[in-house]
């Protein structure tokens, strides 16, 4: 790139298309720019290094993806899948979780107060999410959770419920790093709900830990952002050709997580004018990552994946053609995001509470203030109703009927209101709720997510 | 298991409750409106054909007076989806067809819940059938409702009542009103009873009536008691002045009521959000549920965020009634529901008004009616801001002393 035209003002530093330089301006840049060359160095000898050391921490920093192991095709190409029937349709209104929803509640509540919570800060700043609590994640079975029994998984029965209830858990320890170790698990669901026979036999065996090799459980990603400003997601711009073996696929994912060590991919294109997913192999030539890092969950690793004539066989075609499995998959998405949201407004109300009734002004806890203590109260209020709609849409898609409306209007109250209850966390400590020293400015940044993020998560 | 659907067994109620609104009330609905101290004569029929599905079981215990705890039978699983519940599903619908003959229905008076909520067996039997309705402000008092002055004093075998009541729903067409009065205003909440006076007890009178912004059919009175001698076995819960349980019993009425309030917010909103949802349908403006809310038009997304609060408000209201059905204390959880459901119906039926412009303004269509009667739903049984306090002072454990 050459210094001129990084000066041209625009798309650039947070400065609008309209604005203009002038000869001072001009100047003033270019005085930057040099001051700045030890940087400029710093980036040359990184790119020397980009296969030993990919760090999220900085963005625009791009490489192959990894190499993916190698999935042995098995099973009938194009004969359905395993399905799990979904959970018997009820007519009486209960709030109450099964015995076994709640018992995999206790088992991940524990782990994000003992794992997640305190290795989120760090995770955060790495950008990258601990060894030691993804692996104690996968002792939890987590990436098996919306994999049929049949299959090696733990799933009797449709799991949304069940993922809603864990994402909403993990995300009271930390909505970034349960982005990282929710991931996975994602694909293998998708892959679950709507492979068929081969593409089930060719990769879950690797999501329940039946994988040949011992390799573990790989990292992959379910991506359907794109950097566009509007973007809609059912309308994306990425596109796949259908070639006479298999698919092109052109196109920019963007927040990716852990895309830099993912081995496998649902890619979101348009295929003859219809949205459909894509499963595409870290391996496949044509792919490049970049660090994505973003305003928060960061410890999930968030890349952009580059795909330049990327092909992929005919089997990659994940569920159906006509847009159908598609919309489903957005929907199951945004239900975890409201579920993550849900998580993230509770860390929020459980931090604030004791705090305000600690913290002194004029002589006496601020919680015995109304201004206060009402901005507490409609946080819990708002907290509960975009709980209630979570889990009416999410039990609604467990049980096999309609949620697109249940679905939609959860991601609506979740992304207001959690984004209120975000800054209201930080607005409560007052300063203090500022620094790092506190946790609730990483929730005002981790909430921000909620209504932007498509893809990524599901249940 | 998780199911936050409606209630099965209670969808035929509903849908009973709905057509009543539908073919009974709204043809009446402007009518009253405008004619504002007027009996709707309409609503003799109708309590009469409520009174006779309460006797058949159809209606499931649902009403005003539905809200008494009694142990009953459970669903498979041990899980009840009761009274409180098939009250709360009936009354929104009754109010999506009008809020103010809602609270004009005979036998339907908050003052039936009040009765339904602390009396005892022998009380309950007798004021069956009885329409009561409530009153506990004074000109001087209204959220401190601590602060009563109407006194009663004890008298051989009644108390003597002296004081003046304002804004008593039903006040003039009921049978009997549940007055709260304090037995001695220096022991402070303890000391306030409620009382059960039948219309016609000497020194009591109805003064007069109130104009009012909205719910125009229902009559609000002001009541004046003097020297009012009420039959002692006319007092609702204990005689005894207990300081430890404090204001626990009159209050406890409120736990049973705010839901119902909850779900008159709840259908009166509904009421708007589906004729502005057609009237905009009319216009061209469909919301897509899977499109974000950004990439399509601004009523959409308006539309889509005021129906997002609604079913906020509205499964607080269920879960609230479901508490209360499985014998779960509910004191927060009613007032979380109260309050999201107060704000969320001023703010969509006067965001309705706002999206269908001049049509939604003028009287020609109920909207700008609906939305001079949703705001009574944010102050009537606790203002918004009461409702915010009892929040604040659950979530955070702080007393009345601390968080005042």
């Amino acid at each position: 790139m050459s210094l001129t035209s990084s000066l041209r003002p625009g798309g650039r530093h947070g400065l609008s298309s309209k604005e203009s330089r002038d000869p001072i301006g001009l100047a003033v840049a270019a005085l930057n720019r040099l001051a700045q060359s030890d940087v400029l160095d710093r980036i040359g000898l990184r790119k020397q290094t980009e296969q030993a050391v990919f760090t999220v921490t900085r963005g625009g920093f791009a490489t192959a993806t990894r190499a993916s192991r190698a999935f042995s095709k098995r099973g009938r190409s194009g004969a359905p899948g395993e399905r799990v029937a979904p959970a018997p349709k009820s007519g009486v209104f209960d709030l109450t979780p099964t015995e076994d929803e709640q018992m995999l509640v206790d088992v991940v509540t524990e782990l994000a107060d003992e794992l997640v919570r305190p290795a989120a800060a760090e995770a955060d700043e790495a950008c990258a999410a601990p060894e030691a609590v993804l692996k104690a994640a996968l002792e939890v079975g987590l990436p098996s959770l919306g994999v049929p029994e049949a299959l090696g998984g733990i799933s009797e029965e449709r799991s949304a419920m069940a993922g809603t209830l864990v994402a909403e858990a993990l995300a009271r320890g930390d909505m970034g790093l349960a982005i990282a170790i929710l991931a996975p698990g994602s694909v293998a669901t998708a892959i679950a709900l709507w492979g068929s026979e081969q593409q089930q036999q060719t990769y879950l065996p690797a999501f329940t830990g039946d994988g040949p090799g011992g390799e573990g459980v790989p990292a992959a990603a379910l991506a359907l952002n794109e950097p566009t400003v509007l973007f809609d997601v059912l309308r994306p711009s990425t596109t796949a050709r259908r070639t006479d073996d298999g698919f092109v696929i052109d196109g920019v994912k963007g927040l990716v997580p852990r895309g830099a060590e993912a081995e496998l991919f649902v890619v979101g294109a348009e295929l003859e004018g219809n949205p459909v997913l894509l499963l595409v192999e870290s391996s496949t030539p044509g792919l490049t990552v970049e660090a994505d890092p973003a305003m928060g969950v960061r410890a999930a690793s968030m890349t952009t994946l580059r795909l330049e004539g990327a092909t992929v066989p005919a089997d990659a075609l994940l569920g159906a053609a006509d847009g159908t499995t598609y919309a489903e998959c957005v929907r199951l998405s945004r239900l975890a995001w409201c579920a993550l949201a849900v998580g993230t407004g509770q860390a929020v109300l459980d931090y604030v509470t004791p705090y305000v009734k600690e913290r002194e002004a004029f002589g006496e806890p601020i919680a015995h203030r109304q201004s206060v203590a009402f901005m507490v109260a409609n946080i819990a209020i708002e907290l509960q109703a975009m709980r209630l709609l979570t889990y009416k849409a999410a039990s609604r898609a467990a049980q096999g009927k309609e949620f697109a409306r249940e679905v939609a209007l959860a991601r609506k109250l979740c992304a207001d209101k959690g984004m209120q209850i975000g800054l209201d966390g930080v607005q409560l400590l007052g300063g203090h709720g500022f620094v790092k020293e506190h946790p609730v400015e990483r929730w005002y940044r981790d909430l921000r997510a909620i209504g932007v993020m498509e893809g990524t998560v599901l249940v | 298991m998780i199911n936050l659907d409606d209630p099965k067994k209670f969808r035929a109620l509903a849908g009973q409750a709905h057509q009543v609104a539908m073919n009974m009330l709204r043809p009446i609905s402007r009518k009253y409106d405008q004619a504002e101290h007027a009996y709707p004569k309409e609503l003799d029929m109708l309590a009469a054909m409520i009174d006779g599905l309460s006797e058949s079981g159809a209606a499931e215990g649902a009403g005003a007076a539905g809200v008494r705890r009694e142990e009953d039978e459970r669903e498979a699983g041990g899980v009840r989806n009761g009274s409180n519940l098939a009250s709360v599903m009936s009354i929104a619908e009754m109010c999506w067809g009008d809020v103010g003959l809602l609270l004009s229905m005979p036998r339907q008076g908050l003052g039936n819940s009040a009765i339904a909520s602390v009396a005892n067996e022998e009380q309950a039997k007798r004021f069956e059938g009885v329409w009561a309705g409530m009153a506990i402000t004074e000109p001087g008092t209204g959220s401190d409702s601590a602060n009563i002055k109407t006194t009663a004093v004890k008298d051989g075998d009644a108390y003597v009542l002296n004081g003046e009541k304002i804004f008593v729903t039903a006040g003039d067409r009921c049978d009997a009103v549940v007055v709260w009065a304090t037995l001695d205003r220096d022991l402070g909440r303890a000391a306030i009873k409620s009382f059960v006076v039948p219309k016609g007890t000497p020194g009591m009178r109805v003064e007069r009536l109130e104009h009012k912004l909205g719910i125009r059919s229902s009559d609000t009175a002001t009541i004046i008691f003097e020297d009012c001698r009420v039959p002692a076995e006319n007092l609702l819960g204990s005689p005894e002045i207990d300081t430890k349980q404090g204001f626990a019993g009159a209050m406890a009425t409120f736990d049973n009521t705010r839901p119902l309030v909850a779900s008159m917010a709840v259908g009166c909103a509904r009421a708007s959000l589906d004729l502005t949802r057609d009237l905009l349908e009319q216009a061209g403006v469909v919301v897509d549920y899977d499109r974000p809310a950004h990439t399509q038009s601004a009523a959409a997304a308006r539309l889509l965020q005021m129906e997002a609060d609604w079913e906020g408000a509205r499964l607080l209201m269920l879960q609230a009634a479901w508490m209360a059905d499985n014998r779960k204390p509910n004191s927060l959880e009613a007032s979380m529901a109260k309050a999201k459901a107060g704000r969320v119906g001023s703010d969509i039926t006067l965001g309705c008004v706002e999206l269908a412009g001049s049509v939604g303004y003028r009287e020609g269509e109920l909207l700008e009616k609906w939305a001079r009667d949703s705001k009574i739903l944010d102050i009537f049984e606790g203002t918004q801001q009461i409702q915010q306090l009892i929040v604040a002072r659950r979530v955070l454990g702080l007393t009345s002393a601390e968080l005042r």
